[in-house]
């Protein structure tokens, strides 16, 4: 279930048993009661979970020294370009040209400084440059859709790209995931490591899609969705969305940026 | 504590290879480097196939025990131990980092790996430990590894062998490997 091209075994699942299969689950953890915040890794409708998962709770743990640092990270590892997505070819890539941005906070809403932040999406067709991606949409020779940049000194991120296209996947039969950009975090713990995506608003695949939907929670799933805002659009060039990221509660003490500077090996 | 609710996790998905690796992730030191092992291992799903898309990242204290926190990871230097790294499965859902095997961070304390993996199916990371073999009696104290069952207490302990330290990971299944979970998660 790797390529985008739907086979045969997944042809007999229809759009409308995954969306019941959704709504059945949904609706039980309604009546449960139980707050959830963080998407299900037993989720059936998603069917790659199905032997990847594990069935064990998870096993509660305190975390020691090392995973009360987090991996550092600098100007020597990223270069500012790195940021724009629409810079990386000779040509301009095609599509809607979209800035992103928001702040990285911890649990206590403290700015998660100096860290890495990598994002990776399909073009504006919907096509990833990935050789396992078969969706016969086409590649754009000006646009690689990864990008890497360092928080600031108050936990912002920014990137310019181009804003992806929804594209197919092997799920069930007719199965399209909504825009998305993928991202990758690092906190100031270990502990606080986190890969998710951000999805733009009003997308009319939401209900459809068993990875989206695998949060139960509907206000936990707003939090994966930018907000439009017209103050970062800008003027004859590019759309502004903002999308802020919470991760989880940092226990290590807190760091003034002084002291941190001096942790980084290329400060 | 935490005042803010997390955002969620979603699933790394099949497309990270063209963005998440980078040249020398996994070789957090030459092979060649004096002390240099390797640690590795196979990623498997409920079935007990190999798992051909995870991606399998290591932070690690140095082996004198400090937590360097050096720049570097993304852009190494050849000199610079950084304790970081980042390995894709193979194919044959192998992954293998070049590494020092790290030191206790406390005066008695067991040593380890911190391990995340990632996965397509696997809807947010998993973290896990993979304790450095050795003193018996370091390793019955740490206090993971007592509260932790006895009959999976195995699937936390990298082993030895002939290339090095064998780490292997179980998502699902009768030795599935411990997965952690940590206050606030």
């Amino acid at each position: 279930m790797t390529s985008a091209v739907p086979s045969d075994d997944s042809t007999s699942t229809t759009q409308a048993d995954i969306t019941a299969e959704i709504e059945e689950i949904e609706a039980a953890y309604q009546r449960s009661g139980v707050e959830e915040t963080q998407p299900r890794r037993d989720y059936p409708p998603y069917r790659s979970t199905a032997l990847r998962h594990p069935t064990k709770d998870l096993h509660h743990a305190d975390p020691e020294t090392i995973e009360r640092w987090a991996p550092c990270f600098g100007t020597r590892d990223v270069d500012p370009l790195e940021a724009d997505l629409t810079i990386q070819s000779t040509g301009e890539p095609i599509g809607e040209r979209t800035v992103v941005t928001g702040r990285v906070v911890d649990g206590e809403g403290r700015p998660v400084r100096h860290q890495l932040v990598e994002i990776w999406q399909a073009n504006a067709g919907g096509r990833y440059i990935h050789k396992r991606d078969q969706h016969p949409a086409p590649l754009d020779p000006n646009f690689t859709g990864v990008g890497r940049c360092l928080t600031d000194s108050d936990g912002v991120y920014r990137f310019q790209t181009i804003k992806p296209g929804p594209y197919p996947w092997r799920n069930h039969h007719n199965a399209w995931r909504p825009a998305h950009i993928h991202f990758s975090l690092f906190g100031t713990d270990f502990t606080q490591r986190m890969v998710t995506q951000m999805y733009f608003p009003g997308d009319p695949l939401f209900a459809l899609d068993p990875i989206y939907q695998s949060v139960t929670d509907a206000k936990a799933r707003e939090r994966l969705v930018a907000t439009y805002d017209h103050g970062l659009t800008s003027h004859e060039w590019a759309l502004g969305y903002r999308w802020d990221i919470v991760l989880t509660g940092s226990s290590r003490t807190y760091m003034e940026p002084e002291d941190d500077a001096s942790d980084r090996g290329d400060a | 504590m935490s005042t803010l609710t997390p955002t969620p996790g979603q699933t790394v998905g099949p497309f990270f290879h063209f963005a998440l690796p980078y040249a020398g992730d996994r070789e957090l030191v030459s092979p060649g480097t004096p002390g240099a092992v390797q640690l590795h291992g196979t990623v498997y799903d409920g079935a007990g196939a190999p798992i051909s898309d995870a991606l399998v990242e290591i932070w690690q204290a140095a082996p004198d025990g400090a937590v360097v926190a050096r720049a570097g990871s993304l852009c190494r230097d050849g000199a610079t131990f950084t304790g970081f790294g980042r390995a894709p499965t193979r194919r044959d859902g192998t992954y293998s980092f070049w590494t020092l095997v790290p030191g206790p961070t406390e005066e008695g304390a067991a040593a380890f790996f911190a391990v995340t993996v990632l996965a397509r199916g696997l809807t947010n990371r998993l973290f896990t430990r993979a304790y450095v073999p050795g003193d018996t009696s370091v390793l019955a104290a740490d206090r993971l590894l007592a509260s932790v069952e006895d009959d999976r207490r195995a699937t936390l302990l990298a082993v030895e062998d002939e290339q090095g330290l064998r780490f292997d990971i179980r998502l699902q299944g009768d030795d599935e490997t411990v997965f952690l979970q940590f206050p606030g998660h």
